[in-house]
């Protein structure tokens, strides 16, 4: 069981983290790897710290990733990030929505929001992508979109070729909205 | 074929297959996706009811397993404590068609409020108990524990945890179908339980117990792999979590022994790999019953091995394990030091709680009591469901919560011993049928006087949005008749009822009063759909002519729509689901409805 693959993916109860994640399952399915993911729903969902965990590798024991293990951390949010960054491993990729989302203690005014984010994150990981995925998604057609505009970043840090990812997509995104998050993927990708 | 499955979908698709005739269940994570994907995938033939609670639930499935039908329960492991007195008769009573209760635990705990082991639960009244350690097993176990069931006429447990419910994992699925065509009732004087029945239902037990240990001994998911003088003795998730520990250990020689079926203890297969062994480290979540039956194998058969687990401080007794927590006691114990990670030192976080969502009409009714006992004092009294929530600043509404249904009853409580203070218990809709009515008929039994404030969105939010009883709709894909919980309350003895739109703020505030003062047991009934239900809506938007920059807004709400950035008050327009609760409370008049052309 070595050599294990461990992708985080990491956001705020609402942003999509669980789609995203069943989409990169079914393309490395495709790729022929074992596939286990672990994800939290209930309570937690509402707003709250997120994280999905997807692991893959020709055999995968545990579903869950260890601190200072994860190959990718994909952030929706930049607080998020932050707060994951123990699970990255020493040179693991970031990517992240630079987006900034308040949590309510923030919003009440009894926690700050912290200033230096990006900064931190580029102390600890100097080549962390950190994109402006909202933009990206909106230019897709919908804000929603911002999951799928972030796994086609994803894309390119993973040996998956294209068309598996945009068949993938078609088959776990609702048929209506497959013309957009195939437009939200390309744009990631880039 | 291979399938991508969440471990609760392949629970349901594992017992579909076992040829299931009545699925039966109450909503609660993480069990809740076990009987809505039997429902979605019902070739037709299998009855799915979200039952009103855990103990309606197992009853039902009792009755149509005495008819013959095989039967599966589910529930989370605090719903098991709801439905015990139904299932412990029933262990001495006995089944006819194979009948699984399917109860998921949450070691963290998670979404949870307490980490109790229904393993022990299995100990207690004497059934046997299926433990998987990954979604697949889990998918062909189910259908062991409906046989084992048939083969001794005793209801089974089969308990998995979170990280297999809430696990997705690939897994090979057939859709051969087992069918089992129930016999039908046959009246028969041990369906009915006397004290002269029940001590032969307990010798039962305790003869069947033996057999089922020695089935288990032989049953092919108790397993042994490895080789040495240490062995591991691991179950559920923690068997995972072992196997990736010793991958990163370098695979020292240590025997690793999986033990899925916890209960009856499979004595000779714990005799087997404790052969030719030193030491055992027991490896189990929770609560130490592979470690507390070791000892006992170990003391009855003199054996001189020494058995590492909880109960010698080796490993945690609360919270959920990892491959660190499992790797970390093995090294302690093998005198290895484990590679340190460098982690980035973080500085202190804002935390991220999970929040009411935008437009919540909870928030509201809240906000609302809040308001009307302003200068009095007053105790407020929660319970379990998305409200729970409303114990977060700044609303901070909910002082006690204790356990489904408890609000009600726990108010009481407080009233009798502070009468001068007002006492209100919040209830959503669902966990009003599922528990709440005991409670209303005590307080206005014992003349307590109470304000029972039913948060009613019509639905079950927090787990999913099940159907309950009030909402008329069944898992069938029936329209029923809703159940009415104003003429509930008046029926159980509550003599003021009255029905608020929390959204309507003037006109509840002045019935909010009119319950204060009123002098017994009173009820409000705040019935508003659930946010997420809402689809299409206008979102307010602030006047920034008229905006003072105050932050009542923010500070009394605690929307997740309203934020202040640089002094300016802002509504995100694509959280905002136009309630209009804030621009009702804005001191300034600041928050309008944003007009669209239509309009």
């Amino acid at each position: 069981m070595t050599g294990v693959n461990n992708i985080l993916i990491v956001g705020v109860g609402g942003q999509g983290t669980i789609l995203a994640s069943r989409i990169l399952a079914e393309v490395a399915i495709a790729g022929g790897y074992q596939v286990k993911i672990s994800e939290i729903h209930g309570m937690s969902q509402r707003g709250g710290s997120v994280m999905t965990q997807l692991r893959f590798a020709d055999e995968v024991f545990s579903p869950v990733i260890e601190p200072s293990t994860a190959d990718i951390l994909l952030s929706f949010e930049m607080l998020e990030a932050l707060r994951a960054l123990p699970y990255l491993k020493e040179g693991g990729e970031l990517i992240v929505s630079k987006q900034e989302l308040l949590p309510m203690p923030v919003i009440t005014g009894t926690a700050q929001y912290p200033a230096d984010i990006a900064e931190r994150l580029l102390s600890v990981v100097p080549d962390a992508q950190i994109v402006d995925a909202l933009s990206l998604a909106k230019k897709a057609g919908t804000v929603k979109a911002v999951n799928v505009v972030l796994l086609g970043m994803l894309s390119r840090h993973l040996p998956f070729d294209e068309n598996s990812w945009l068949q993938a997509i078609r088959k776990c995104v609702k048929p209506k909205t497959v013309e957009i998050n195939l437009k939200a993927f390309a744009l990631g990708r880039g | 074929m291979k399938r991508f499955l969440m471990g609760n979908q392949a629970i349901a698709l594992g017992a579909i297959n076992a040829g299931v005739n009545l699925v039966s269940g109450y909503p609660g994570t993480p069990s809740s996706e076990i009987l809505e994907t039997v429902a979605a995938n019902n070739p037709g033939d299998i009855y799915v009811e979200w039952s009103a609670n855990e103990k309606a639930a197992m009853e039902v499935a009792a009755g149509a397993s005495y008819a013959g039908a095989r039967v599966m329960v589910t529930m989370k492991q605090v719903g098991l404590s709801v439905a015990a007195d139904a299932l412990l008769s029933l262990a001495y009573v006995g089944i006819k068609g194979g009948f699984v209760v399917v109860v998921a635990d949450d070691p963290g705990p998670i979404s949870s409020q307490t980490e109790q082991d229904s393993r022990c639960f299995g100990v207690f009244a004497k059934l046997p108990v299926f433990d998987p350690s990954s979604p697949a097993e889990a998918y062909l176990m189910i259908e062991d524990a409906f046989l084992l069931s048939e083969k001794y006429q005793i209801p089974v447990i089969f308990r998995p945890t979170t990280r297999i419910c809430h696990a997705c994992a690939d897994l090979d699925h057939n859709d051969i179908r087992t069918t089992n065509k129930p016999s039908g009732f046959i009246k028969d004087s041990k369906w009915v339980i006397f004290p002269k029945r029940a001590y032969e239902g307990h010798l039962h037990l305790a003869s069947v117990s033996k057999q089922i240990a020695a089935d288990f001994s032989c049953y092919g998911y108790n397993s042994i792999q490895g080789n040495g003088r240490l062995t591991i003795a691991a179950s559920g998730i923690a068997y995972q979590y072992c196997r990736e520990a010793l991958d990163l250990l370098g695979q020292p020689q240590i025997k690793l022994a999986k033990i899925a079926t916890p209960t009856p203890f499979p004595e000779q297969f714990a005799l087997s790999f404790l052969q030719n062994t030193d030491a055992v480290i027991c490896m189990e979540e929770l609560d130490p019953v592979i470690e507390k039956e070791l000892l006992q194998v170990v003391g009855k058969h003199n054996l001189p091995i020494k058995v590492y687990g909880k109960l010698t401080g080796n490993l945690p007794e609360a919270g959920e394990y990892s491959v660190e927590t499992v790797s970390a006691a093995l090294a302690d114990i093998l005198g290895i030091e484990l590679p340190k990670n460098e982690m980035p030192q973080l500085p202190d976080l804002p935390n991220r709680p999970p929040v009411l969502c935008a437009a919540c009409p909870h928030r509201a009714s809240f906000y609302l009591v809040k308001k009307a006992c302003a200068g009095q004092d007053a105790v407020f009294s929660g319970d379990i469901g998305c409200y729970t929530l409303g114990n977060a600043a700044p609303l901070s509404m909910v002082d006690t919560c204790l356990c489904m249904g408890a609000g009600i009853t726990v108010a009481q409580g407080l009233q009798k011993i502070n009468p001068e203070t007002l006492h209100f218990a919040f209830i959503g809709d669902s966990t009003f049928f599922a528990s709440g009515l005991t409670g209303t008929v005590n307080a206005a039994y014992n003349q307590t006087k109470i304000i029972i404030v039913v948060l009613d969105n019509n639905t079950t939010a927090m787990t999913g949005h099940q159907p309950h009883p009030g909402t008329g709709q069944t898992m069938m894909g029936e329209i029923s008749d809703k159940i009415s919980i104003e003429k509930t309350l008046y029926a159980l003895g509550i003599n003021s009822v009255e029905v608020c739109n929390p959204l309507d703020c003037d006109r509840t505030m002045a019935a909010i009063k009119r319950a204060i003062a009123f002098p017994s047991a009173s009820a409000l009934i705040m019935r508003s759909p659930c946010a997420v239900k809402i689809k299409q809506f206008t979102p307010a938007k602030i006047n920034t002519d008229k905006c003072s920059g105050c932050a009542y807004c923010i500070e009394e709400l605690g929307c997740p729509a309203l934020t202040k950035q640089n002094g300016i008050i802002t509504i995100d327009q694509e959280h905002c689901k136009g309630c209009m609760l804030c621009t009702q409370i804005c001191p300034c008049g600041a928050i309008e409805k944003v007009i669209t052309k239509e309009e």
